[in-house]
Order: structure tokens, then C-alpha cells, then sequence
């Protein structure tokens, strides 16, 4: 939950440069005086410590993947593999089954995306469009559920689902990553529904559309743009998720991605780190992907909009 | 999927109804054309904050009058009462029980006696203190950290784009993948932390994450790390709120950057500041993940955050009502601690 929610604007930076380009003349301009110069200097040192600190963990774990067991056994690592190697990724799949659990992940977050993208559009344009006392109850329990520990929630729901069989099945973690991922969904949403201006179905109307009709046909098309941010958004907060999975699924042919990786750190050995780094990097890959699409898509975030100006 | 989403790009910022409208001008096509979009953009995104206003007039249309509304809200509220608010009263009910789990006996209705036993739990308490340490010590670093870096984005150095796609990357990083990625970096031999040390000639290295005084430290810097993306890119939209006139203005009156920063900047963006901690500092008393893959609460229990406590007791031992309390008391101490920060700086602000 906690990728999701603090979503806000990626768009300020562009504002932000707008803003920057107006005060600060480009470095070496002519006008830059000499304490300008240090304090420039001293901006362009900080933003190296922050590319270092961001930077170097990412570096360590692909570099890891790439190095063959003898670079990985001496006591001085080097920060690039000297005899690059994919066999790592290929010991990756040999040592755990990385396929099905990809496929394992990519069923359960798909199906919990699907239901509750379907589920929480309507409800969304309710809470967008009319102020009652149910949207103001629903925005109270979306702010709620963000609050509760996951062991308050989880606790029952395994009884539940133990109840109804779901224990150990991929369907049950459907059931919880979907409600557990609607207070999110519905929050965007309604951002989203909000950004569709009232007129354009209040001309639908006039023209003679009915209420349903004018759902359909206009409002729905200028919410796509929204739904499939949410969406994509939703399913990749569902592919990282691990505690659910660790508490619901126990066989292994049933396991999520997460829940698999750690499975390499039981058997940590200085020989198993390789495969540990390459199945590690793989699993990233399909949530990086995504996030690199919509990225730029994730506007008018929470905090921005539960924060009047 | 594909079409729909090459489609919503190209859509970007160009639909009336775009979500992106607002600020839409850092959209995919024209990262560099901000002069031309950002009129447009500032336009609508007046539109939004005053959304909630423009629906209570949208009653006068009789909008609020459609029945159909019910029929579009009941598939998203029965499972949100059935499979969220049930099971949290539920989940509260379980603290004043003896549920435990494959048992045969049926479940005991025990009032307090669960908190009795809590009060004196000391290793409930202990992973408490560690709990409060974790949050604390993540949360305020990783704000000011964050701060730095938002303000930094906002000027024009170049690299800016590095600096930005490396901070919004462990964003979309699974948690589990966090921390395997740190073990490695945290490692005792094959570490680069460690070999680092050494090439500088700083001690031999230590065993960072099993060393009983290193371990919370080391791990308090994983979780720093892994939630940078959204403090910054929080505070990046808190940025867009500071009035360039007026920073503009201070600066000709010989303002300096600090004084500039205090009287204009912080003004601007203390609501968002206020909200990202607060909100930060729940997710993190509460996270799991990233500690179970890093530690699994050792060494000694040195880095178990009471989530790790809970899953233990409720998924190892069994003790499913004790858990509850646990969660209970969690959720308790966090709101009166959270009540008291905000009732604090929300005083701040009058005076």
C-alpha cells in the first residue's frame, strides 16, 4: 500500500523547471558573480552525493547478476563483473521455479486488477460527482484503512478464507489483494473522474442522451486514460505485494514471485548470491516497465488533492 | 492493453478530459516545451481542488436525486463491508478472545485478558521501542533527505534527469526485491559496503546486518532509501504551491536563499509536509517486508518491528487473539501519537 498511496505529481518538476528558468541564469552564464558560483558548486556536490546513495545499491545488485562464482568468492569484489556471465540467470531457473511463479504472479495480480478496476470505476464516479454522506464515508474509510496495521486485517481474513477453503489458493488472494487494493483504486479514480469536466455530459444530456448512454458513450472514453493508469498502477503494487502471499500461500507450486525470492535467501551460500541478484533483477523488470509507462501519467496525486490551496 | 495505453498517450495532455490536464506539460511529447502547455495546464488544475464545491452545486441539477447511482456504488460497497470493514471489527472482536488457530475447543470470549498479558509482555514492549526507533528514524531523515533533493530538482543543474529517474526507481521495486539488493551491499565479504571500507582503509568491515549495535542502523538506511520516491516526488507537487512572485520579490529585497526558504518556500509547502510524515510514519511502523527479508528481526530481536512480533505470534505460534491485541495496541498508541504531532504543528500554524 505504501508505494501506492503517496502518489502526487510528477508533473510539478516540469513547473518546476518553468519556475527554475525564470530565477536562475544557466551555470557560466555571465552574470553568475562568485558566490553564486560556490553556491552552484555546492548544489552540483549535493546532487552527486544524492546520484551516489540512489545510484550505487542499484549498480551492486546488476553488476552481482552479471559475475560468474570467482568473482563472487573473493574477498575483493570489484564494482563491474570482469568476465560478465548469464549463467546466473540460467542457475536462477534451474534453482527455483522462477516461471511459475511468475505466472503465479502475473494470474493473481492480473485477476485483482481486473475486478477491482471494474468494481471501483462506478463507485468512483458516485463519490466524484455526488457529495453525500456515503462519499464522504468512503473517502473517511479509504483514509482509514491506510491507517491499520495489515495483521489486524490479515488475522481474520485467513479465518475467513480458511472457512471457504481459500487457504492456499490463488483465488483467495485475489479476493484480498482486491479489496485490499479498492481504497487506492477508488482514490484515483475519483481524482480522475473529477478532471472530466461536468459539461460535456450535461451537453450529452441536452442533446438527448440518457443518463446511462451518456456514461457510456462520452464519459467513459475521456476516463480510459485514467482507468488504464489505475490499472497498471494497481497490478504493479499487486506483483510487489509479499506479506499476503507469505501468509496465504504455503505450497510452493502456488507462490507469488516475492515469496519465491525469498526462497534463494534460505539457501544463501557466497556461491548462490549470482542466482539470488539475476532472480532478483528479473523480477523487477515487468513492475519497472510499467511504471516507466504510466510514470508520467500518476497526476493529481493525494496529497495534492487533500490538501486545499 | 497496448492499444488503449498507446492511446492514452497520445492523448496526454491534449483531451479536455485528460487527467493529465493539469501541469499535463512534462507529458511524454513535450518534456521541453513547458512555456507552451503550462498556461493551459495551470488553467485546469484550478479545476480540481475546487471540485468537491462544483459537486455540491451539481446538486441543483438533481444529479443527486438518480437512483441509478446505487446500482454504480453497490459492487465496490458489498465487498468493501463484506471482505474489509467486517473483518476489521472482526479482527478487533478476535483481541477479547482465546482464538487460536487448529484448535478444537471452541473459541473463549476472555475480555482484557489478552492486554493484561500484553502489559507485562516485555518482548512486546521491547519490539514496541524498536518499532518507534525504525519509524522515527526513517521517517524525519528520509523527510529532510527528500526536501534537499526536491529542491535541488527544482533548480536547473544538469544531470537534473539522473538525479530524477534514480530517486522515483525503488518506487516501483518490490519491497522483497529492496532488501535482497541490500543484503548484497550490506554483505560481510562480497559487499561493496564493506570492500569499500577496506579500500579506504577504514577497518576491516563489520557483519552490519547480524552485529547486535550495527543492525538497526543499517537497516533504518535500507528503509530511507526504499522510500525516497514518494517523499520527493510529494514534496516536488508541494513545490509547485510556492508563489514565484513572492520568492521573486524576497530576492530583491536581499532575502537569502535560508530566509527566502523560511518565509516563503516552507509556508508553501508545510501542509504537504505535514501529510507526507504523518502518513510516512505510519506506513513505516507498520511495514514488514523489507525487515523480514533483511533481518527476520534479528539479531536478538534487535531490528523486530511489531509487525514481525504479530506475524510471529499469529502465524507461528497460533495465537490469533493475541495478535489482535497486539494489533489493537498498535493502532491505539499509533493514532494518540499521530494525533499529538498534528494537533501540535496544527498550533504551530496559528500563532
Amino acid at each position: 500500500m505504501k508505494t501506492t498511496a503517496a502518489r502526487a505529481t510528477w508533473r510539478s518538476r516540469a513547473a518546476a523547471r518553468a519556475t527554475s528558468r525564470h530565477r536562475c541564469p544557466r551555470p557560466g552564464a555571465p552574470r553568475l558573480g562568485p558566490r553564486r558560483r560556490a553556491a552552484r558548486t555546492g548544489q552540483y556536490l549535493a546532487l552527486l552525493c544524492y546520484l551516489v546513495f540512489l545510484a550505487f545499491p542499484l549498480l551492486w545488485l546488476i553488476s552481482t547478476a552479471f559475475k560468474p562464482p570467482a568473482e563472487l568468492a573473493t574477498l575483493h569484489p570489484t564494482w563491474l563483473p570482469e568476465r560478465p556471465t548469464l549463467n546466473n540467470f540460467r542457475q536462477a531457473f534451474d534453482e527455483q521455479p522462477l516461471l511459475r511463479a511468475a505466472g503465479n504472479s502475473l494470474i493473481t495480480a492480473g485477476c485483482a486488477t481486473a475486478i477491482a478496476v471494474v468494481l471501483a470505476t462506478p463507485m468512483a464516479y458516485v463519490m466524484a460527482r455526488h457529495r453525500s454522506l456515503l462519499s464522504r464515508a468512503a473517502t473517511g474509510w479509504v483514509v482509514v484503512s491506510q491507517a491499520f496495521p495489515f495483521v489486524l486485517v490479515i488475522i481474520p481474513l485467513f479465518l475467513i478464507l480458511k472457512n471457504l477453503q481459500l487457504i492456499n489458493e490463488l483465488a483467495g488472494l485475489v479476493l484480498v489483494y482486491v479489496v485490499w487494493s479498492l481504497p487506492f483504486a477508488l482514490w484515483m479514480l475519483t481524482g480522475y473522474v473529477r478532471a472530466v469536466p461536468r459539461e460535456v455530459e450535461e451537453a450529452a444530456a441536452v442533446d438527448g442522451a440518457g443518463k446511462l448512454r451518456t456514461l457510456v458513450s462520452v464519459t467513459a472514453p475521456l476516463l480510459a486514460p485514467g482507468i488504464v493508469a489505475t490499472a497498471l498502477f494497481t497490478f504493479i503494487t499487486a506483483w510487489n505485494e509479499f506479506f499476503f502471499a507469505l501468509v496465504l500461500l504455503k505450497s510452493p507450486e502456488k507462490q507469488t514471485m516475492p515469496v519465491v525470492l525469498t526462497h534463494f535467501i534460505g539457501t544463501e551460500g557466497v556461491a548462490d548470491l549470482g542466482p539470488l541478484a539475476a532472480a532478483a533483477l528479473l523480477a523487477t523488470v515487468p513492475s519497472l516497465v510499467l511504471f516507466a509507462v504510466i510514470q508520467r501519467r500518476i497526476t493529481g496525486g493525494m496529497l495534492t488533492g487533500a490538501v486545499k490551496h | 492493453m497496448t492499444p488503449v495505453t498507446a492511446k492514452a498517450r497520445s492523448d496526454n495532455g491534449k483531451a479536455p478530459g485528460s487527467p493529465d490536464g493539469p501541469g499535463s506539460p512534462d507529458g511524454p511529447d513535450g518534456p521541453d516545451s513547458p512555456s507552451t502547455t503550462d498556461t493551459a495546464g495551470g488553467g485546469t488544475g484550478r479545476i480540481r481542488p475546487g471540485g468537491g464545491r462544483r459537486g455540491d452545486g451539481g446538486r441543483r441539477a438533481g444529479s443527486g436525486a438518480w437512483p441509478g447511482a446505487w446500482f454504480l456504488v453497490l459492487p465496490a460497497l458489498i465487498p468493501i463491508l463484506v471482505l474489509s470493514v467486517g473483518p476489521l471489527l472482526y479482527g478487533i472482536g478476535l483481541a477479547f478472545t482465546d482464538s487460536q488457530s487448529g484448535r478444537t475447543d471452541p473459541t473463549q470470549w476472555i475480555g482484557l485478558l489478552n492486554f493484561r498479558d500484553l502489559w507485562h509482555d516485555s518482548l512486546f514492549w521491547e519490539s514496541f521501542r524498536v518499532g518507534l526507533v525504525w519509524a522515527v528514524g526513517v521517517t524525519v531523515p528520509q523527510f529532510l533527505l527528500a526536501l534537499g533533493l526536491a529542491l535541488l530538482l527544482g533548480q536547473d543543474l544538469r544531470m537534473r534527469w539522473l538525479a530524477r529517474t534514480l530517486a522515483i526507481v525503488p518506487w516501483a521495486m518490490p519491497e522483497v526485491v529492496v532488501g535482497i539488493m541490500w543484503r548484497l551491499v550490506y554483505h560481510s565479504d562480497a559487499g561493496i559496503l564493506n570492500e569499500t571500507l577496506r579500500d579506504l582503509h577504514l577497518g576491516n568491515g563489520t557483519d552490519w546486518l547480524t552485529g547486535l549495535s550495527s543492525a538497526l542502523p543499517a537497516v533504518i538506511v535500507v528503509g530511507i532509501w526504499a522510500g525516497m520516491p514518494q517523499t520527493t516526488v510529494a514534496l516536488l507537487a508541494g513545490l509547485q504551491n510556492v508563489p514565484r512572485e513572492l520568492h521573486e520579490a524576497a530576492a530583491v529585497d536581499g532575502a537569502g536563499a535560508w530566509r527566502r526558504f523560511r518565509t516563503v518556500t516552507w509556508p508553501a509547502i508545510r501542509p504537504i509536509a505535514l501529510a507526507i510524515t504523518a502518513l510516512n510514519f505510519i506506513w513505516n511502523f507498520n511495514s514488514f517486508a523489507l525487515v523480514y527479508v533483511l533481518t527476520s528481526g534479528g539479531p536478538g530481536g534487535r531490528t523486530r518491528l511489531p509487525m514481525l512480533f504479530a506475524y510471529e505470534e499469529a502465524f507461528g505460534y497460533g495465537q490469533f487473539g493475541y495478535a489482535a491485541a497486539m494489533g489493537c495496541v498498535m493502532v491505539a498508541v499509533i493514532s494518540v501519537l499521530l494525533a499529538i504531532y498534528l494537533a501540535g504543528r496544527l498550533k504551530g500554524d496559528d500563532q
